[in-house]
């Protein structure tokens, strides 16, 4: 089988949760058997390059960057082929405008992500001037794509919003049927009723012209059956796994006492940073010797330490800012405890990453990933009296925090790309039977 | 006969370097030695060095005529011993003429007359002790923190000892009348209030550059005219010594300014130099000036409120303050030495988020990025510092046992 996916570049270069993802699913759909043509945008700069490069495998060792000896057994099983944009994840149109403008301002090419994975992009200023522009010129360029390579593929993947307008135009020209993934919703990039109204169409067309939709978890599927009005048999979940890196860190050298709490994220609405502070404060209300820390920064940020110092605990609950690289484990390996409060989450990976280190950990009912884990603790997020209350009987008796450790790094290790590959390959064999 | 009171403030804060959540309980340095002393070897080679240099040359020439009064902070102190020894030698010079006046302060430039009494007390001595120390001199007259005063902590002066007073001649607590006379204190009306004319001293302090003022150029023939216009006793003008040299850079011309400032002062028969407690004996108080809420030189609106303006300052400030017990009964100079640091109120001025009126100010002194960047990198300070009180504490008490 053969799929031309629309996706989105590989870790180290891109890391955040849907770069992770995509790579993961591509290693995990090489090993069942599928040929990959993978598209990406990929900005280039100002030098004058072809408006579609095709990277044979040969070339492909500067995408992969440090991991390329990890990926080379997938490397023959795919082609890649980047396409110049400023396209990149989790981009809302209201921050492809601003970076436009400080581009058109300054000249500056790079900016930074916002999320806690960091990655600077370079801004290049020859390609559309708003993001909608943008979202229309790939799929313009997609188009020809699936020209060029007519024959080449059996069923077409598009992941997030992005590209789902490129998966469209391919699937128009090539006839062969569209699979669009989706990553998140817009409900969960908001406060529910407050929904960018654009993004929100892109997506519903996306899915609407797909012949699957792939959700991340139930909690996705029901949005998307629920609020774009997607027939439900078309609608299939497919939980995300987990890869690890095979290096371990050594355990640093810890600095404190204190039992840890950890919040690790964007600090924005979506995340339920408030909620964390206040059962942080109700647990420092009945125990003393335990710290809480916010890791991460975003537009909450400053509302967060202004609530930590009404509440007059700012002595124990602590901000890093921004985490990168190492440190990110680093946090993960100091924690005795791990929190992901999110009021919506459709999927959620940080926990999963807390649970290979061996920190139990609370996440949000409100949260895809609670589907597939039975050793977390789970709450609702509006719930602070529950969260407490599970962190207090974590950090304070042994017994429960060694069983949700033991247990769950089982749990996550047994949660492979090769199982979710397994039933995406099912999806696109699905579409390529119905659209017959 | 009018006094004019010359009177500079001299202090640094000790910075704190970026002290992130992974260094505590582990790293115990929360200084930042590389700015601290590159900061203060700049500000010694162009204001404290050559401004000490030029006062000495002025007092010399004019035979006990021209006076001044410093107070230096206990911090600032410090510093010179630890990087600028020089600078410490030239005060001692200029207090050895006799008519160099040290105001007492708090020792670290602190913010603990708004704690409590005890806390303020503590600081005034250790501030005293330290003047002892380093000058042989036991001051008679006291300043506060940003001139920071009310009725009550002038009480405490009162109680403390101190004769005279320094405050600032604040719009909205003097109305109709003028800073220009000596007042008395309120709850202790034997001390003596001077009040600074922040008109006159901002003159030199903050508009002497300013291209875009309609009295630039200032010239000293001009200025001293200002001063002989003026209907009080006492024209007090208080300012930071880093005016000289640092906010209004040699360039501007502030030195040639300094330079002829006493000559043409003199030459108007009337008006002649005084140290604050000088100054203060010779001109009986004309009122009692009521204050009951704190005031300071701060800002358009004089208050506290730079220091103690929201949520994370009173979080900061309580949280510091809570340890103090535990701090003094461990005794130990190395604990003491950070205690002190610690209560610096410029910590909490880089919190501040009132940026409105006088964000130029604020920016200006402020190393941090925002404000939250400064309460974060306190309180991580803070956190591991309460964690080394615990342990000791801990091991003193095993040691009795």
């Amino acid at each position: 089988m053969r799929v031309l996916m629309f996706g989105w570049e590989f870790p180290p270069h891109i890391a955040g949760g849907l770069g992770t993802a995509c790579y993961g699913m591509t290693r995990g759909l090489a090993r069942n058997d599928v040929d990959v043509t993978f598209v990406m945008p990929r900005a280039s700069g100002d030098e004058d390059e072809r408006f579609i490069r095709v990277v044979n495998a040969s070339d492909v060792e500067t995408v992969f960057g440090k991991v390329s000896t990890d990926a080379a057994d997938i490397i023959d099983k795919m082609s890649f082929i980047h396409i110049d944009s400023n396209l990149v994840p989790y981009l809302s149109p209201e921050d492809y405008a601003s970076y436009h403008d400080e581009f058109v301002k300054t000249g500056e090419k790079r900016w930074e992500t916002s999320d806690i994975w960091s990655q600077r992009y370079t801004f290049s200023g020859k390609y559309g001037a708003n993001l909608m522009e943008e979202v229309a010129r790939y799929a313009i360029v997609a188009a020809q794509v699936a020209k060029d390579l007519e024959g080449q593929f059996d069923v077409i993947h598009a992941h997030d919003w992005l590209t789902y307008f490129a998966g469209i135009a391919a699937k128009r020209v090539s006839g062969k049927p569209l699979v669009v993934h989706m990553h998140a919703t817009s409900f969960d990039r908001s406060s529910s009723d407050n929904i960018d109204t654009r993004v929100y169409e892109i997506e519903r067309a996306g899915m609407a012209a797909a012949d699957r939709v792939i959700a991340v978890s139930n909690l996705t599927r029901n949005i998307v059956i629920e609020k774009y009005n997607i027939p439900a048999e078309k609608v299939v979940t497919v939980h995300n796994a987990v890869r690890f890196a095979e290096k371990e860190n050594e355990m640093p050298e810890r600095g404190v006492k204190d039992k840890i709490v950890t919040f690790l994220g964007r600090i924005t609405f979506q995340k339920g940073p408030d909620y964390f502070v206040e059962a942080a404060a109700k647990v420092l209300k009945r125990v003393p010797n335990v710290r809480f820390v916010m890791a991460g920064s975003g537009d909450m940020m400053n509302h967060v330490i202004r609530r930590v110092a009404r509440l007059g605990i700012a002595d124990r609950f602590h901000f890093t800012g921004f985490l990168r690289g190492d440190d990110v484990h680093k946090m993960f390996q100091l924690s005795d405890v791990y929190i992901m409060p999110s009021v919506s989450e459709p999927f959620g990976i940080s926990p999963l990453e807390a649970m290979r280190a061996n920190v139990p950990s609370i996440i949000s009912k409100q949260s895809g990933v609670a589907e597939v884990l039975d050793y977390a603790v789970k709450v609702d997020y509006w719930d602070v009296d529950a969260m407490a209350d599970a962190i207090y009987g974590l950090i304070t008796y042994p017994a429960l925090s060694k069983m949700f450790a033991q247990k769950g790094l089982e749990e996550v290790t047994n949660l492979k790309w090769n199982d979710a590959a397994k039933k995406v390959k099912a999806v696109y064999e699905d579409a390529i039977a119905s659209a017959k | 006969m009018k006094t004019v009171c010359l009177y500079f403030q001299v202090h640094q804060p000790w910075r704190l370097k970026t002290y992130r959540f992974f260094h505590i309980g582990k790293d115990h340095n929360y200084l930042d030695d590389l700015t601290n002393r590159a900061i203060m070897q700049k500000i010694a080679r162009e204001c404290y060095l050559p401004m000490n240099a030029l006062l000495l040359k002025l007092i010399k020439e004019n035979k006990g005529a021209f006076r001044v009064s410093f107070s230096l902070t206990g911090t600032v102190v410090e510093q010179f011993k630890t990087y600028a020894p020089e600078v410490l030698d030239s005060f001692r010079a200029l207090v050895d003429t006799g008519c160099v006046e040290l105001l007492a302060e708090t020792y670290s430039h602190s913010l603990a007359a708004l704690s409590s009494k005890e806390d303020f007390k503590e600081q005034v001595k250790r501030h005293t002790a330290m003047l002892k120390a380093e000058f042989g001199v036991k001051p008679k007259a006291f300043r506060n923190t940003e001139l920071i005063y009310s009725d009550e902590i002038g009480e405490m002066v009162g109680e403390l000892g101190f004769k005279t007073m320094l405050a600032e001649g604040a719009k909205h607590i003097l109305g109709w009348k003028s800073p220009d006379f000596v007042y008395a204190g309120a709850a202790d009306q034997s001390l003596r209030l001077l009040l600074r004319n922040y008109k006159l001293s901002d003159d030199i302090a903050f508009r002497f550059s300013n291209q875009g003022w309609d009295e630039y150029p200032l010239t000293a023939d001009k200025y001293a005219g200002w001063l002989a216009e003026s209907n009080g006793e006492v024209i007090n003008l208080f300012m930071d010594y880093e005016t000289f040299g640092e906010h209004q850079k040699a360039s501007t011309g502030i030195f040639d300014f300094m330079k002829s400032l006493p000559k043409a002062v003199l030459r108007h028969g009337d008006l002649q130099f005084a140290t604050v407690s000088e100054a203060a004996a010779k001109h009986q108080p004309v009122a009692v000036l009521h204050c009951p809420h704190v005031m300071s030189w701060a800002d358009e609106e004089r208050d506290i409120t730079a220091w103690l303006g929201n949520d994370l300052q009173n979080e900061a400030f309580g949280k510091l303050y809570a340890m103090k017990e535990k701090v003094r009964s461990l005794k130990s100079a190395d604990f003491d030495y950070v205690w002190n640091f610690m209560q610096t109120s410029d910590h909490f001025y880089y919190m501040a988020t009132k940026w409105l009126s006088d964000g130029d100010v604020h920016s200006y002194f402020n190393p941090y990025g925002s404000s939250y960047e400064a309460f974060i990198n306190y309180m991580n300070v803070l956190s591991d510092f309460q964690i080394e009180v615990e342990k000791a504490l801990a091991a003193k008490k095993s040691r009795k046992k």
